[in-house]
């Protein structure tokens, strides 16, 4: 692809290997970026629910979810818009621990993430397992805001963050992969920033 | 999202980038630029949908941004309006730099959830220069003489913040400004009693403008009397 006359890097490079090609670093701010209005939810009223492909379809409701291990991911996030925000801190539970209750059948390759919405996403069973994969209810130590997703969302932080659903409210597994809104939408499968998986078409 | 018209019907489509030459360069205000590019192997798109612009620096570093597609599929340029943000990284290159002829690296039409199919009636919602892809909306309604379907409120702050504003209105839009009397009308956000006639009968709705804007703009068309299963958002924010 031609080189853009008169374009130039203006912005610092960041820190290295932190920043992914076509990224850059949003500093303090933190976007908002959602397709459906905003809705707003009772922690009484959530619940988590992992099915499909499982032995134990299981629902956690909100203080059954909070008597779980808790678990923190502190780390980088990178959306698809092009920003990236570094150094987040956020607080939940593993997904791992879900799936270890509800136990995935062999066959199980894929996950749906449903949000109460409406909102899907889809991810290979095995970008959400291994401490990968969190369901969150704080994000820098204050609770999640409804623009962010709360009172709980999916983390997947090592894909673009439309991965990671906001007001999630399912897990369900799959033995093939179904796309969910923004990939029907033209957006990549497994949307991995440092290979640039931005649209359907991306290698 | 109602039952007959969910995202299971919307497929997939592979797009790919490709090159853009720029024939006409335009600042209506001197925050926004108004871009005509000639697209090669150009797609159809439906109104609502954006392309990417991506700069390529010597060194092979790339910034990319999405914008709303301004024009109808029929236009033989793709128009696209973009936002001049402060620091803006390619809002500030296409701005000051970029000049008629310049080739640029785009890619579209992206997006099947915010878009129009020009069949089902709907009201949008839209601010500053969120009005973008109310704009294709309207052309691509004029053209196939159905603007019967599409019923559109644009709010900006005044007639000089407010891109396509004399369109809109010869339109039909409802243009309201926050800090301008027009005509009869004082300044102020639209209220639910004036959007209520706009969203009657409406089965989709389009909300586009900031993140301020959208959490203003999304509870005052339930109040309008808009089923919230129907509102499709679409925000931008200063990426540059």
């Amino acid at each position: 692809m031609p080189v853009t006359r008169g374009f130039f890097r203006k912005r610092a490079q960041g820190p290295e290997g932190r920043i992914p090609p076509g990224q850059y670093d949003t500093g303090s701010s933190w976007p908002v970026l959602t397709a459906e209005a905003t809705p707003r939810i009772d922690p009484a009223d959530w619940s988590i629910t992992v099915d499909g492909l499982v032995e134990e379809p299981t629902t956690w409701t909100w203080d059954e979810a909070h008597r779980l291990p808790s678990a923190t991911y502190s780390g980088d996030i990178h959306c698809v818009t092009t920003w990236t925000k570094l150094d987040m801190v956020f607080r939940g539970i593993s997904v791992d621990d879900l799936l270890a209750a509800a136990r995935p059948r062999p066959e199980a390759r894929f996950v749906l993430a449903h949000s109460s919405t409406g909102y899907t996403t889809n991810l290979p069973l095995e970008d959400v397992t291994g401490g990968q994969a969190w369901v969150v209810w704080e994000a820098e130590s204050k609770p999640l805001t409804p623009e962010h997703g709360g009172p709980a969302r999916l983390l997947v932080p090592h894909l673009y963050f439309w991965k990671s659903a906001k007001w999630v409210s399912r897990l369900e597994l799959l033995e093939e992969d179904q796309q969910g809104f923004w990939e029907r939408n033209g957006y990549h499968d497994r949307g991995d920033p440092w290979r640039e998986q931005r649209y359907q078409g991306d290698a | 999202m109602s039952a007959d018209r969910s995202i299971d019907d919307v497929v997939p489509r592979e797009t790919a980038w490709t090159t853009g030459t720029i024939i006409t360069k335009e600042q209506p205000t001197p925050d926004q630029v108004l871009l005509r590019l000639h697209v090669d192997d150009r797609h159809h798109h439906d109104p609502g949908q954006h392309y990417v612009v991506r700069l390529r620096a010597p060194d092979d570093y790339t910034a990319q941004r999405s914008y709303s597609v301004a024009s109808d599929d029929e236009d033989p340029l793709l128009e696209l309006l973009v936002e001049r943000f402060p620091d803006g990284e390619v809002s500030g290159h296409l701005a000051d730099v970029a000049e008629v002829g310049d080739v640029l690296e785009v890619r579209g039409p992206i997006g099947r959830w915010f878009r129009w199919d020009a069949r089902t009636p709907a009201v949008c919602l839209v601010g500053g220069t969120g009005v973008v892809p109310a704009v294709s909306m309207l052309r691509t309604a004029r053209r196939l003489r159905r603007s019967d379907l599409l019923r559109i409120a644009a709010v900006g702050r005044d007639p000089e913040h407010l891109p396509y504003a004399a369109e809109l209105a010869r339109g039909g839009a409802l243009v309201a400004y926050t800090r301008h009397d027009e005509g009869d009308r004082a300044r102020g956000v639209p209220t639910a009693a004036e959007l209520a006639p706009l969203a009657a009968g409406a089965e989709v709705a389009f909300v586009c403008g900031s993140p301020r804007f959208v959490s203003l703009a999304t509870p005052l068309l339930i109040e309008a009397g808009v089923d919230p299963t129907t509102i499709r958002v679409e925000q931008f924010g200063a990426t540059g």
